[in-house]
C-alpha cells in the first residue's frame, strides 16, 4: 500500500545533541502506527520535525508531497492535526475558544467532539487552564478532531491518566483511527496493544525496528531490549 | 481639593498617553517577544506626519476640521510605518531577537535623525482647536480640555482592544498567541497576520499618543517619542508584559505618581519616583501587576 507518511534521514539537532540520526519510516494510510522507545529517544522530537516544530534536515512527505520545508501552518492546513505531549491547551481562553480557535474551514465536526466528550460541552464557557488533566487531554484531542485531517500526529495521550480516563482515551483514539491516520506516541503497551496496528521503534535518536504490532508485542524480546520493559500490561 | 483635582486629571492625561503607547508595545512583545524601540519612532512620524499635513491642507477653513483631516494622515502614515517596520525588518527575523532588538533601536534612531535633519531639534508648534485650548472647571479647578481628550482617546482604544480581544477571530488568535505561538500555528493558523495586524494596532495607538502628546505639550519635536517610549517601557513592565488591562492600571499609576510627585515633593522627583516603583514591582512581583508573563 502506499504509504501516506514518508519519512527520510531525518535530523535533527537540540541544543548542541544531535537527537535524530537519519530517522526513516513509512506510515501506511488508514489505521494507527505507535511510535516507540525508551524515554528521550527522540519520539516527541520526530513529530515535532514532522509538524515543522524543531528545525530539521531529511525529507518529509504527505501522500507525495514535500513537507520538510513547509511552515508549520501549511502542513495543518494539509490536513495533519496534532495532540502535543504536553496538550498546550489555551489556559486563559474557555473551551469553546479553545475549539473555535482549531476550526479550519466552516465545516468543525462539534458533532463527533462532543459525541465523545460530552463534558466539553458542558463546560465550553470554563476556562481551560482550570479542566482537570483528563479534561484537557480531551480537550486536546478534540482540537485535532474537529477538523477534517488525513493524519493525526498524537504524543502521549494517555501520560498522568487515572485507569479510567485512559480507557475513556483509548476509545477516542479509535474513534480517530476510523477517521484519520494516526501515528501515535505511547508508552502504555496496553493502549498500544488495543489500538495499533503497525510499530516504529526507536533508539537513541535510531529507527531500530519497524513491522506489525502484534510481532512486536508477542515478542517479549524485543519489547525488553527496545523499551525496558517486560511487555506485561 | 482644586489642586488635587487639577493633578489628578493631567496625570490621567499623562497616563493616557503613556498607555496609547504601552498597549501597542504591550501586544507586540506579548504575541511576538519582539522589544520595539522603533516604537517610539512611530509616536514621532505619527505626530511630524499630522503636523506636516495641517500645513498642507490649510485649503479646509475650519481648525477643528483641519486637525481632525490632519490627525488621520498622521494615523495613516504611523500605521503604515508599523507595517512596513514588521514585514521589510522583524518578519525576516523571526526567532532572533537579538537582531530584532538592534534593528528596532537602529530603526528609531535612524527615523529620529531623519526628522530632525529635515526639520531641525527646533520645536514645531502644532495647530490645535481653540476648545482644546480651553479650560472647564471641575470642582473649582481648571483644567485644559486636552485632558479630557486624552484621556476618552485612551478609553476608546481599551475598550476597541478588549473588545477586538473578545468578539474577533484575530483577537481570539493574539489572545493564543500571547500564551504559546507555537500551538497556534500547529492548529493551522498563520500567526504572522497577526504579527503584521498587532503591529499595525501598536502603529495606529502610537501615532495616536504621538498627536495628543503635541496637543498635551503645545508642540512636536524630533525627541518626543524617545521620551515618551521610556515611561511606556516602564508601564509595560509594571504592568505585565503582554497584558493590555495591566498596561492600563500601570499607566495611570505611572501619570499619577509623576504629577502628585513632582507637586508634593519637588520639580524632577516624579521620575525619581516612578523608577523606584518600577524597582519595587520588579522585586516583589517580577510579573507586574497583571502577574502575567509572556510565553517566550
Amino acid at each position: 500500500m502506499k504509504p501516506l507518511l514518508e519519512v527520510e534521514g531525518l535530523d535533527v539537532f537540540l541544543g548542541g545533541s544531535h537527537v535524530l540520526k537519519g530517522v526513516s519510516f513509512a506510515v501506511a494510510e488508514g489505521g494507527v502506527t505507535a511510535l516507540l522507545g525508551r524515554n528521550g529517544v527522540g519520539k516527541t522530537t520526530t513529530l515535532r520535525a514532522i509538524m515543522g516544530l524543531s528545525e530539521r534536515r531529511g525529507r518529509v512527505s504527505l501522500d507525495g508531497a514535500e513537507l520538510a520545508r513547509e511552515r508549520t501552518d501549511r502542513i495543518v492546513r494539509r490536513g495533519v492535526g496534532y495532540v502535543p505531549e504536553d496538550r498546550d491547551i489555551f489556559a486563559t481562553l474557555t473551551v469553546e475558544e479553545n475549539l473555535r480557535l482549531a476550526e479550519r474551514n466552516g465545516s468543525a465536526r462539534y458533532d463527533l467532539v462532543y459525541d465523545l466528550f460530552p463534558e466539553l460541552r458542558e463546560r465550553g464557557g470554563q476556562r481551560a487552564g482550570t479542566l482537570s488533566g483528563g479534561q484537557q487531554q480531551m480537550l486536546a484531542i478534540s482540537r485535532a478532531l474537529l477538523n477534517e485531517n488525513r493524519l493525526l500526529l498524537i504524543d502521549e495521550p494517555t501520560k498522568g491518566l487515572a485507569p479510567l480516563l485512559v480507557t475513556e482515551v483509548a476509545k477516542a483514539l479509535e474513534k480517530a483511527a476510523e477517521i484519520a491516520t494516526v501515528l501515535l506516541v505511547e508508552q502504555n503497551l496496553g493502549v498500544v496493544r488495543r489500538i495499533a496496528d503497525q510499530v516504529v521503534v526507536l533508539d537513541v535518536g535510531r529507527v531500530v525496528h519497524a513491522g506489525p504490532a502484534k510481532t512486536f508485542l508477542d515478542d517479549p524480546q524485543l519489547i525488553h531490549r527496545y523499551l525496558g520493559v517486560s511487555g506485561a500490561e | 481639593m482644586s489642586t488635587w483635582v487639577l493633578l489628578t486629571i493631567t496625570g490621567l492625561g499623562l497616563g493616557a498617553m503613556y498607555f496609547l503607547i504601552a498597549s501597542g508595545l504591550s501586544l507586540i512583545y506579548g504575541l511576538m517577544g519582539v522589544l520595539n524601540f522603533a516604537h517610539g519612532a512611530f509616536i514621532t512620524v505619527g505626530a511630524y506626519a499630522s503636523w506636516y499635513a495641517q500645513g498642507k491642507l490649510d485649503g479646509i477653513g475650519s481648525i477643528p476640521l483641519r486637525f481632525l483631516a490632519a490627525a488621520l494622515v498622521g494615523l495613516a502614515v504611523g500605521g503604515a510605518i508599523a507595517i512596513l517596520t514588521e514585514l521589510v525588518l522583524i518578519r525576516p527575523l523571526y526567532q532572533r531577537h537579538i537582531e530584532q532588538v538592534l534593528v528596532t533601536v537602529g530603526l528609531g534612531l535612524a527615523l529620529t535623525a531623519l526628522v530632525a535633519g529635515i526639520w531641525t531639534q527646533t520645536q514645531q508648534v502644532y495647530l490645535t482647536p481653540m476648545w482644546l485650548t480651553e479650560t472647564t472647571s471641575v470642582f473649582g479647578a481648571s483644567i485644559p480640555n486636552d485632558r479630557f481628550v486624552e484621556i476618552g482617546a485612551a478609553v476608546v482604544v481599551l475598550v476597541g482592544i478588549l473588545a477586538f480581544f473578545r468578539f474577533t477571530r484575530y483577537g481570539l488568535i493574539v489572545r493564543a498567541g500571547v500564551e504559546n505561538r507555537a500551538m497556534v500555528m500547529a492548529l493551522g493558523i498563520d500567526v504572522r497576520k497577526a504579527f503584521t495586524l498587532v503591529f499595525l494596532l501598536g502603529g495606529l495607538a502610537a501615532a495616536l499618543a504621538g498627536i495628543l502628546s503635541g496637543v498635551y505639550y503645545g508642540g512636536i519635536d524630533p525627541a518626543r517619542g524617545t521620551h515618551l517610549l521610556i515611561y511606556a517601557f516602564i508601564v509595560v513592565v509594571i504592568g505585565g508584559l503582554g497584558s493590555i488591562v495591566g498596561s492600563a492600571a500601570a499607566a495611570v499609576i505611572v501619570g499619577l505618581m509623576q504629577q502628585y510627585a513632582n507637586y508634593y515633593a519637588s520639580s524632577g522627583v516624579g521620575d525619581i519616583a516612578v523608577v523606584l516603583l518600577l524597582a519595587a514591582v520588579l522585586l516583589v512581583r517580577p510579573g507586574g501587576l497583571s502577574g502575567a508573563v509572556a510565553a517566550h
